[in-house]
């Protein structure tokens, strides 16, 4: 039973990271421009340096051919050369995921501790004033474009690195709230409220396993949420991580970069989304 | 709370009229630069001043409201119009085709969609005309949006197609094209309008986002993404703060929008 969710877990991990791939590939390689070439220009070159140029690119024509190429490449840990920035593509990404994780892990964590420490005690207490203006400041976090968050941050001089946390905080305290209240409203809440336990103990050993397996889906989601809060972000305040990559590669319509990011990216929320999946069906098991 | 979406639904609605009526309430065109007025503060000829090429602030707020308040819905129509279409049909046929539409969904979805609308927007010409741009990045975002209420508007088909309402019709001989226009989608408007509701803000900030990183509509065509690039300056915001202006506008829109919108716990 386990073995055979883990191996529909780990086909469909596969066959979606390879089809996000493909398709990175087949829209730059139809996107207008993808002939075009700066090096072309110079004047420098002679009819041989050029035809020479135009037959370097010559694989990246066929998209299949490019694709199936890229793969066998990649499988032995080559993920080609960027055309823009003329740097091995496994470089960059080492160099500027580091920048992306550090910005992700602690907008999430920022985004999470925000969220819950306000959502407890809106959806516990039920005070009026309280739920209106927690209510209130995330509806208001929840209307401002990620990147404005960002540049506001910076020009205040405070951390601009914690807009991602503002983007998340809304979602999880909202979510958060009315999962707390929701649990509240259960059977087994109200007799152990009956039973005359503390507070903290219903709290702690009758809501929070309750709501844990909603949290932990919406705990897969923030992966990429924070992912696409990250780009403009990075974009906008010059942060050296993957978005800035993959807006400078898109811009430049380099190929080896665009695929090499799609795969990784979609991997990557794959993984995070099958990780909370199983997370989720281990709590629900606990429960049953 | 039903004052406050009252209230919330009159101010979209003015904001609506107002950006509509751009032509009487700003009658200086929103690309005429008046070159002896760079970064002129707010004046009775210049209500929110100028900007770095001279032009009315004012008029390009109008302007660029009707852009977002316009197409957004637009993109919203075209990706709700997708999504009924894979979606409704994958729930109501089911099997094979069920599995793959649901595959297809993960894939859209597995990728952030900020991510993929960069990547499909930039390869798009960037130098194309200002009409053309703003046309391009509200069709990219309806055509990539449908993943979301796909996913939704195929469970309210599944639901629907194994109720006992489908199941009598089928039994007094209704099939196919009747079944599916008379009975399928009738039904499933409520889900439908939801779910066409709840993109045009995501598509509004989608495009505000865009335009901040200088890949939604292009100049001088005014938009709220475009307008909110002047933030990135913020020696303009200490001398001239109606340059918040925009700001102001997109967060007061979203919060009405918040009011009005079914209320519904969505992440995206």
């Amino acid at each position: 039973m386990w073995i055979r969710r883990l191996a529909r877990h780990v086909s469909a991990f596969v066959l979606t990271t390879l089809v996000a791939g493909l398709l990175g590939a087949t829209l730059v390689r139809f996107g207008p421009g993808f002939e075009a070439d700066d090096q072309r220009l110079d004047p420098r070159l002679n009819e041989s340096s050029i035809q020479a140029l135009e037959q370097s690119h010559a694989g990246e024509r066929n998209v299949f051919q490019y694709y199936s190429h890229y793969l066998g490449r990649m499988l032995r840990g080559d993920f080609r050369v960027s055309r823009s920035l003329s740097r091995p593509v496994s470089e960059l990404l080492v160099e500027r995921a580091r920048v992306t994780l550090q910005l992700m892990i602690a907008g999430i964590a920022g985004g999470w501790l925000l969220g819950l420490l306000l959502a407890v005690p809106a959806a516990v207490n039920r005070a009026p004033l309280y739920d209106l203006v927690t209510t209130c400041i995330s509806g208001f976090f929840l209307c401002v474009p990620s990147a404005v968050l960002a540049l506001l941050l910076f020009f205040a001089n405070g951390p601009a690195k914690l807009a991602i946390a503002l983007v998340i905080f809304p979602n999880v305290f909202r979510y958060a709230r009315n999962l707390i209240i929701e649990a509240y409203g259960e059977p087994h809440v109200f007799v152990a409220q009956a039973r005359g336990l503390s507070p903290t103990r219903v709290f702690v050993w009758h809501v929070v396993p309750w709501i844990a397996p909603q949290l932990l889906a919406l705990a897969g989601v923030s992966l990429s949420v924070a992912f696409g809060a990250a780009i403009p972000i990075e974009v906008l305040c010059d942060f050296p991580g993957i978005g800035q990559l993959a807006w400078k590669a898109a811009l430049a319509r380099d190929l080896p970069v665009l695929v090499s990011l799609t795969i990784l990216v979609a991997a990557f929320t794959q993984i995070a989304n099958s990780t909370s999946d199983l997370a989720i069906s281990i709590c629900t098991r606990d429960r049953r | 709370m039903r004052i406050l979406r009252k209230a919330a639904l009159v101010i979209l609605v003015t904001v609506f009229a107002i950006s509509m009526l751009a032509d009487a309430f700003a009658p200086i065109p929103y690309s005429l630069q008046f070159r002896e007025s760079i970064c002129a503060p707010a004046s009775r000829q210049f209500p929110l001043g100028t900007d770095e090429l001279g032009r009315d602030r004012w008029s390009r707020l109008l302007y660029g409201t009707r852009v977002s308040l316009l197409l957004a819905p637009g993109a919203a129509i075209i990706s709700t119009a997708m999504a009924v279409l894979v979606g409704g049909v994958a729930g109501y046929m089911g099997g094979w085709w069920d599995r793959v539409v649901l595959r297809l969904i993960d894939l859209f979805l597995s990728i952030p969609w900020l991510f993929l609308f960069l990547i499909t927007r930039a390869l798009l010409p960037l130098n194309t005309a200002p009409i053309d741009s703003m046309l391009v990045t509200f069709a990219v975002m309806g055509l990539l949006g449908w993943a979301g209420p796909a996913r939704v508007i195929r469970i309210g088909a599944q639901s629907l197609r194994n109720s006992d309402m489908i199941l009598h019709a089928q039994a007094c001989g209704c099939n196919g094209v009747r079944l599916i226009l008379v009975h399928m989608i009738p039904n499933l408007k409520p889900v439908v309008l939801a779910q066409f509701w709840t993109s045009i803000p995501i598509f509004i900030l989608g495009e505000a986002s865009l335009g901040l990183i200088g890949l939604g509509v292009a100049e001088p065509l005014p938009s709220w993404g475009n307008l909110l690039r002047d933030l990135g300056n913020p020696h303009l915001i200490a001398t001239n703060p109606w340059v918040l202006a925009p700001l102001g506008l997109l967060v007061m829109v979203m919060t009405c929008f918040q009011f009005v919108l079914p209320r519904k716990e969505s992440f995206v």
